[in-house]
């Protein structure tokens, strides 16, 4: 079983919805960005988006923006992000990866090689942004040859017979984007996120995480208490911003402060119970 | 994928030219593209949309532009007869209109109140901000912070329109930066929004349904040539930034063997030094803006910026028509300097009397390159997509008062 199936089951087992915390790979530099990638388990996330800098991000809200240019401005690349999981996976061979991009750096890089290269340094799934299943073809046969799940996004506009369309092949868990918009802006209401789950849920058994907008430890339960997981972006990735001095350079700090927010939004759905 | 004997059956029903084109767009935006396909194919066949676009065309925009002989740029060329495609004189002073009105008319049969575009040198901006006062919508632009302010007299022309005008600081603030904030924008607006795409980039179906509406301009200059000359042109020239002045151009020759093709990058300062804005010649295969087509790029698939005196070229990727029509060949792409369009620049004007816009320049340079060796007898169709005005503070900045006094042209 693939990692990301083996924590859902366990995530049901327990009883409880997962934590799904995304930071992006090499912001603000690569040594911070590593151990903030390192301490995240410990911290309560139950599966790590590491999201791939992109120059042309344009499916983000500001904050995650301003993380690429960050990351790119200290160097980051497809394969750093790629060293970052191997390093990763040195000491955590349980928590699932899933890359978080957009189409052109994996076209680049080649997408058979990239996906072999993604799989050798423990990469579980991908979630491509402007990868729509009409244009998948070409990573869906290489992603699954490497056994990595493409990871099938939903929106509020998406509609039934799309749905059915896109989860038929699904593998690992189906990403509802909450809100029409970009990540980190408007949030969902709660009915909003309950009508989807119903509708999502005619259409597939996998597990369902739910993200965009959620950025409080109270909106991270409330997503907990309808969806398999809730995901959570821009809030952690502007916590990053707020720990950097007045030349963009990470202060002492940071990764503890960062690690200590994700606490918070684990507890809200561990009722209340911080991890560890 | 093309019928045998056609090059301009593209794109297949999946928006692709070759390998190119396509729908590289967030799944929220998706329905929208496909709703908005729907409605595109079904307004194209309906007289009704077709009978109000002709009228507009006619009556508003102010066409057909003329085909003008310009007998002593002829001469000073010493070769190709040059005839310039006045796209300068229609409304708004650019050829971005032929598109804008269409795509107005198919938002207005849509029942979106509301019209988003970007702009570069905001010729595009202008002429969205236009078709909006037209018919009472709301507008928004987005423009790269770099450009608002080396295209003033664009940005105030737009406000007075009623307009919003929206500074994008992101990225190098230029045309591309401004369509990212543009589609930031439409996916969460999709109720009641309408993304005016003003070049044949984009997601399909803007591609093809931009490259229809301007494909006017070359249906107009095939029959303006068959009735001064009684034949067809030799050879067509156009610049090319995202490519809808070429493409409107060209599409209506691509099945004349006859008629050979060049399209014309912006250079920047030389190929050579890398600063250029020439994707097809300098860049690769990659996807942006819900688009494959040549970008430019790293190694690592980031986009660099493009580099041009001209805002409206300076766009690091190009329509994925035109990077089919590369590949296979039929096109011959091809690049003039800032250096060399600025001397087109000052050439046209004391010439002809006729101020062109820094992007046709590039075409006008071209035109100068291979004139003589083309001989006499050679018909040449130059796009001159737009006037000049614009462009008059750059240009100054670039030559100083100096070149004039001197006179500039030796």
């Amino acid at each position: 079983m693939s990692r990301i199936a083996t924590r859902f089951a366990a995530l049901k087992e327990e009883g409880r919805a997962g934590l799904v915390t995304f930071i992006t790979a090499g912001d603000p530099d690569s040594a911070t960005s590593q151990s903030l990638l390192d301490g995240l388990p410990a911290a309560g996330a139950d599966l790590i988006e590491l999201g791939v800098p992109f120059s042309d991000p344009m499916a983000d809200g500001p904050a995650i923006q301003a993380a690429s240019i960050r990351a790119l401005a200290s160097g980051a690349s497809v394969a750093r992000t790629l060293d970052m999981v191997r390093n990763f996976r040195r000491r955590d061979g349980l928590t699932p990866i899933i890359l978080m991009g957009y189409y052109n750096p994996i076209h680049a890089w080649g997408v058979d090689a990239f996906c072999e290269a993604a799989a050798r340094a423990g990469v579980d799934g991908l979630i491509v942004v402007d990868l729509p299943p009409e244009e998948a073809d070409e990573l869906t046969g290489p992603a699954g040859a490497h056994g990595i799940d493409l990871i099938a996004l939903t929106a509020p506009t998406t509609d039934d017979a799309r749905l059915s369309a896109i989860l038929g092949g699904a593998t690992g868990f189906v990403y509802y984007v909450s809100i029409a918009g970009v990540t980190g802006t408007a949030s969902a209401g709660r009915e909003a996120i309950a009508g989807a789950m119903e509708r999502l849920r005619r259409h597939t058994g996998l597990p369902v995480a739910v993200g965009f907008g959620l950025k409080s430890p109270a909106q991270v339960a409330e997503g907990g208490t309808l969806a398999d997981a809730a995901v959570v972006g821009s809030a952690i990735v502007q916590k990053v911003a707020d720990g950097l001095d007045a030349s963009g350079r990470a202060k002492p700090g940071l990764v503890a402060e960062v690690l200590a927010f994700v606490r918070t939004l684990a507890a809200g759905l561990r009722g209340g119970a911080s991890p560890l | 994928m093309q019928q045998r004997n056609t090059l301009r059956a593209g794109p297949d029903e999946r928006g692709h030219f070759g390998i190119y084109g396509g729908r590289y767009v967030a799944e929220t935006l998706m329905p929208l593209i496909l709703s908005l396909e729907k409605a595109y194919a079904a307004a194209k066949s309906d007289p009704t949309f077709v009978a109000e676009l002709r009228y507009y065309l006619a009556n508003y925009v102010g066409r057909p532009s003329p085909l003008y002989f310009a007998r002593r740029l002829t001469e000073a060329f010493g070769g190709a007869r040059i005839y310039l495609k006045r796209e300068d004189l229609n409304h708004t002073g650019a050829h971005k209109i032929n598109n804008c009105m269409g795509q107005v008319l198919l938002a207005r049969r849509m029942g979106k109140k509301r019209i988003i575009a970007e702009t570069g040198a905001g010729q595009h901006g202008v002429a969205t901000a236009t078709v909006c006062a037209l018919f009472g919508l709301d507008c928004v632009i987005y423009m790269g912070a770099t450009d608002i302010e080396r295209q003033a007299p664009n940005v105030y022309r737009m406000k007075l329109l009623g307009a919003e005008v929206r500074p994008v600081t992101s990225g190098a603030g230029t045309l591309k930066d401004a369509m990212n904030d543009a589609m930031r924008d439409w996916v969460a607006r999709v109720d009641d929004t309408y993304y005016m795409i003003g070049t044949v980039a984009g997601p399909h179906p803007y591609p093809a349904m931009v490259r229809d509406f301007q494909s006017v301009i070359g249906e107009e200059t095939r029959a303006q040539m068959l009735d001064a000359t009684g034949r067809l042109p030799d050879s067509l020239v156009a610049c090319i930034g995202g490519g809808s002045n070429a493409m409107g151009l060209f599409h209506p020759f691509l099945d004349d063997p006859s008629v050979r093709i060049f399209g014309v990058a912006a250079a920047g300062p030389g190929i050579a030094t890398g600063q250029h804005a020439a994707s097809l010649t300098g860049g690769r295969p990659g996807v942006l803006h819900g688009n494959r087509t040549y970008l430019l790029q790293t190694r690592d698939g980031q986009i660099t910026e493009a580099h041009s005196i001209s805002a409206g070229l300076d766009y690091p990727g190009i329509g994925p028509e035109h990077a089919w029509l590369r590949d296979i060949g039929r096109v011959e792409y091809v690049s003039a300097t800032d250096q060399e369009a600025l001397e087109a620049f000052q050439l046209t004007t004391r010439l002809e009397g006729i101020i062109p816009a820094l992007e046709s320049s590039h075409a006008i340079a071209y035109a100068k390159t291979v004139a003589r060796d083309l001989g006499p007898d050679h018909l040449m169709v130059v796009s001159l997509s737009g006037r000049g005005d614009k462009d008059v503070a750059t240009v100054a900045k670039s030559l100083g008062d100096d070149a004039l006094t001197r006179g500039g042209l030796e």
